[in-house]
């Protein structure tokens, strides 16, 4: 798998929220304006990237059985370190993005490349697959904030909308719109890519819940094939 | 003692952490299919959020506090309850291994789950007191067992539900969580104005 491929899995055929279905709770919480949404990118982007080179760099040296203690404490001074860069320069971004910043650390998709990928490859290649995942997860995010704000507040980006503006269906933007968003994207997603079979790296080897979650959702998705 | 009513009910019916704040979707998708791992689950969650908050809120409130290390508190939170979690589960299993069994299994993914480390972070944010936090964390706690009970049973009728190829598994359950979340949104309002 040659570079631009490499980035490339993560936008479209592995896309992090829509197929692989990982991070679900900052996509749902934070979708309700673009400008929310692709800073809550920006910043997860952030952490994967820096995370996913170190844990590739040291992937010769952390022991095995403590790996993911060692992963967490990496990611979460990431975390740190963007959270005082978002609160220096951009405070109203860190307003509206809250309790769901701090959280980046707990993001499946951030444990979920270190354990799936960081940890098995060279740092270069680390790097790029953290690009592409982060802006696959960027993408998702816009694409679902955009629908959300258009339709829930009649704007995008703040810039008013003319009809939609006065028939706001304010819904969109609460939590049930979120939901609803989410399941109808992920449904469009699987319409598209039905009999390609796109599902076949699923995730569940990166994911803490994999245990559960293996006799739940994931084989569900098996099932379902 | 109103207060902490308001605390509470809110915690658990206006700001719910599943259906309203988004915190915990990943346990609130995959364990939800079975009432009985729903409830197990849920259980583990409160018993952990209340641990969590009876050693993090001290740490913060005396510890980073005082000394300026505010900036700490992602990293030193995680590994607490990271660290907690561990322990807890071993005392399971060496002492009462009956719990564990029921448990046991769900403690381990407990640990990456935001509704934990959220609560925590929320209780320092909203500058509860010891008491206060104690509360939010156990309303916070049954708001999850709620979500989660409820949902199972939404879930259950699903199975039998004739659904379009394209929404079978995570979609329909989405769509679900949609309208189960749209019935809490009737609470919003009415604990304030029950105290007014």
């Amino acid at each position: 798998m040659n570079k631009s491929q490499n980035f490339l899995k993560g936008i479209i055929k592995e896309n992090p929220v829509l197929v692989l279905v990982l991070g679900t709770c900052p996509t749902l919480a934070v979708s309700t304006s673009v400008t929310s949404a692709l800073g809550m990118g920006a910043a997860a982007t952030l952490v994967l990237l820096c995370s996913n080179m170190v844990i590739s760099a040291l992937r010769n040296i952390i022991p095995d059985k403590v790996r993911i203690p060692c992963y967490i404490v990496l990611i979460a001074g990431f975390v740190t370190m963007v959270q005082m860069l978002v609160k220096a320069f951009a405070p109203a971004l860190d307003e509206s993005l809250g309790i769901y910043l701090p959280l980046i650390v707990v993001n499946c998709i951030i444990l979920g490349r270190a354990e799936m990928y960081a940890n098995k490859n060279k740092v270069l290649d680390s790097a790029v697959d953290a690009l592409g995942m982060g802006a696959g997860f960027t993408l998702a995010l816009l694409l679902m904030a955009t629908i959300r704000e258009v339709l829930g507040s009649g704007t995008w980006m703040g810039i008013e909308i003319p009809v939609l503006a006065e028939n706001n269906i304010s819904i969109m933007t609460m939590a049930p719109g979120g939901f609803l968003v989410f399941g109808i994207l992920i449904a469009v997603v699987n319409k598209i890519s039905s009999g390609k079979n796109v599902k076949k790296n699923f995730g569940c080897a990166g994911c803490p819940s994999a245990e559960i979650c293996g006799k739940g959702s994931c084989s569900e998705k098996e099932e379902a094939k | 003692m109103t207060r902490f009513i308001i605390i509470m009910l809110s915690a658990v019916f206006i700001n719910n952490y599943v259906l309203s704040r988004f915190l915990g979707i990943c346990p609130f998708l995959g364990v939800s299919k079975k009432l009985n791992q729903a409830a197990g689950m849920s259980v583990a969650v409160i018993f952990v959020m209340l641990m969590a908050t009876a050693v993090t809120w001290p740490i913060q409130t005396y510890l980073l506090d005082p000394n300026n290390l505010g900036y700490l508190q992602t990293i030193v939170f995680i590994l607490v309850i990271a660290a907690l979690v561990q322990l807890v589960e071993i005392i399971l299993k060496r002492y009462i291994p009956s719990l564990h069994k029921s448990l046991g299994v769900y403690l381990p993914l407990i640990t990456t789950n935001c509704a934990v480390l959220g609560v925590t972070i929320l209780n320092i944010d909203e500058g509860y007191t010891f008491a206060e936090s104690m509360v939010n964390s156990l309303g916070s706690g049954l708001g999850f067992f709620l979500a989660m009970v409820m949902f199972s049973g939404v879930r259950s009728r699903l199975e039998g539900a004739d659904v379009p190829k394209a929404f079978q598994g995570l979609p329909i359950t989405l769509v679900a969580a949609s309208i189960t979340s749209l019935s809490f949104l009737g609470f919003s309002g009415v604990i304030e104005n029950l105290f007014a």
